[in-house]
């Protein structure tokens, strides 16, 4: 399972921003020179965890400005904003950070994970069915442990349906109970 | 008389609007093409059990034929939204172009936002606003779930909508599809009529007004503005509008929409209204086996 980046304790301790505020948006910042609050990441940070983690280019992300809510809860928002901004939502929600294995959201890899090139899971229908119903299942894969992104085959092509964490010969389904789905 | 009754005068085949408005409505979804294209829309359809029609005004909307929309890989996936098929109207009215600052003032639960978002193919800058914090959290969780990233959510009274949070200080278009007395839903929900009173109509088409102001003055000259409801109701209607060519400057404008329909009417129990509200839309249950519906489209500036 791949971890997070490198602890990024380079505060510069200026200005008023240290500390995450949860009830607004803040942007991130570029990199860590710029960067005023601690252990924020930048959106280098962001763009090469994708890049590592599932092969995923970072231009796949050149509309979307990154935001931090609530203390390592990210979105990517693709519209206008000036940091920080206290509002209800900013573009979707989209990477868990601040802990040690950083989490995708599944409504990210939806819109994101097309361009998936590693680790990436693809599930028979069936199996498919209890993955997006909620349910934990014994499935063989040789790759990486860790939050997967799980695909199916559908109208002829694989469409990534959410985010698993596969361990111990395991794939335990993350889809957040509002989209779980039996059908 | 029961309120119904009250639109037959305008309704055209008083039987057909009868025995419309006591069938079900059929059951459409909206292709989302920010996550799918309607050609793998399709694909995915013809993949599953479920047998559908394209009605034809609108490229992208599917009839199903089945009452469970949701339980299908297309709906999980975002690749398609169940929505009332009337209320794929006012999105292209207002026709957004990507790159825009757009305003759904009244967005929950995010159909018509979401709409918004996809004609924008994502890009530009949507803010949906709801005043009900409940609603906003059906309008969030939709906005995810069909993958639109160009949203900015905000929990405002739309009356007095602040641009504070914002780095521009005007839209390019808004929309206005107003909380209203529901009158053309009653086919999805046959108690849609249940509170229904003249005193409601004095007070909802007020906030109505108020909330059409407000997305006139907040967006820029030449910019567009369109109106709509779910009622039958000329108090909700164009009486809103009249008073709102009054009050504010700002004209109606001629749109083009390939749903059987009405225009607005120019006269309502003695109220006499400006010329230009025939450009307005009305849509009964009987012509398109559909909702009713309400629909006008202004430009801001003389």
């Amino acid at each position: 399972m791949s971890g997070a980046p490198e602890s990024d304790s380079e505060d510069d301790g200026d200005g008023d921003e240290r500390e995450n505020d949860g009830s607004r948006f803040d942007r991130l910042p570029p990199s860590a020179e710029e960067r005023r609050v601690a252990g924020r990441p930048t959106r280098e940070d962001v763009l090469d965890w994708w890049a590592d983690r599932y092969g995923i280019p970072p231009e796949t992300f050149a509309e979307q400005s990154f935001w931090e809510k609530g203390s390592g809860k990210i979105w990517a928002f693709a519209g206008e904003g000036h940091s920080p901004i206290a509002i209800e939502g900013l573009g979707l929600t989209f990477l868990r950070v601040r802990q040690e294995h950083w989490k995708p959201t599944s409504n990210a890899i939806q819109r994101f994970g097309h361009a998936a090139t590693r680790n990436v899971i693809e599930l028979e229908e069936g199996e498919a069915r209890a993955f997006v119903a909620g349910h934990d299942q014994e499935i063989e894969w040789d790759g990486d442990w860790g939050y997967l992104i799980v695909a199916q085959e559908l109208a002829s092509e694989r469409e990534p349906l959410g985010v698993g964490l596969y361990l111990h010969g395991e794939l335990r389904s993350q889809i957040p109970k509002g989209r779980r789905r039996e059908f | 008389m029961t309120v119904l009754e009250r639109y037959e005068p305008l309704v055209g085949d008083i039987e057909a609007f009868r025995a419309a408005c006591q069938q079900p409505l059929p059951s459409v979804v909206r292709t989302n093409t920010i996550k799918a294209d309607v050609g793998r829309a399709r694909a995915a359809l013809d993949e599953s059990d479920i047998g559908y029609e394209s009605p034809e005004w609108r490229p992208g909307l599917f009839r199903l034929d089945t009452d469970k929309p949701g339980s299908t890989w297309g709906s999980f996936q975002g690749w398609w939204h169940g929505q009332e098929e009337v209320s794929a109207i006012p999105a292209p009215v207002l026709d957004p172009q990507p790159g825009e600052r757009v305003w759904a003032a009244c967005g929950a639960p995010g159909s018509k936002a979401s709409h918004l978002a996809a004609l924008m193919d994502d890009s530009g800058t949507l803010v949906a606003n709801d005043r009900n914090l409940g609603r906003l959290s059906a309008l969030r969780f939709n906005l995810e779930r069909l993958g639109v990233t160009c949203a900015a959510v905000t929990n405002r009274d739309a009356r007095n909508f602040s641009m504070q949070p914002f780095e521009f200080e005007e839209f390019d278009r808004a929309l206005v599809d107003a909380p209203c007395s529901c009158e053309g839903t009653i086919r999805k929900n046959p108690d849609a009529l249940a509170g229904w009173s003249e005193g409601y109509l004095d007070s909802v088409s007020t906030l109505q007004r108020s909330i059409l102001e407000r997305a006139i003055q907040a967006t820029r000259e030449g910019g567009s503005v369109v109106y709509s409801t779910c009622t039958f109701a000329p108090e909700e209607n164009e009486a809103v509008l009249d008073g709102v060519l009054e009050s504010e400057d700002c004209r109606l404008v001629e749109f083009d929409l390939a749903l059987d329909h009405g225009p607005g009417i120019t006269e309502w129990q003695g109220a006499e209204f400006d010329s230009s509200l025939r450009t307005a839309k009305r849509v009964y249950p009987h012509q398109n086996d559909t909702g009713g519906f309400f629909c006008a489209r202004l430009e801001v500036g003389g």
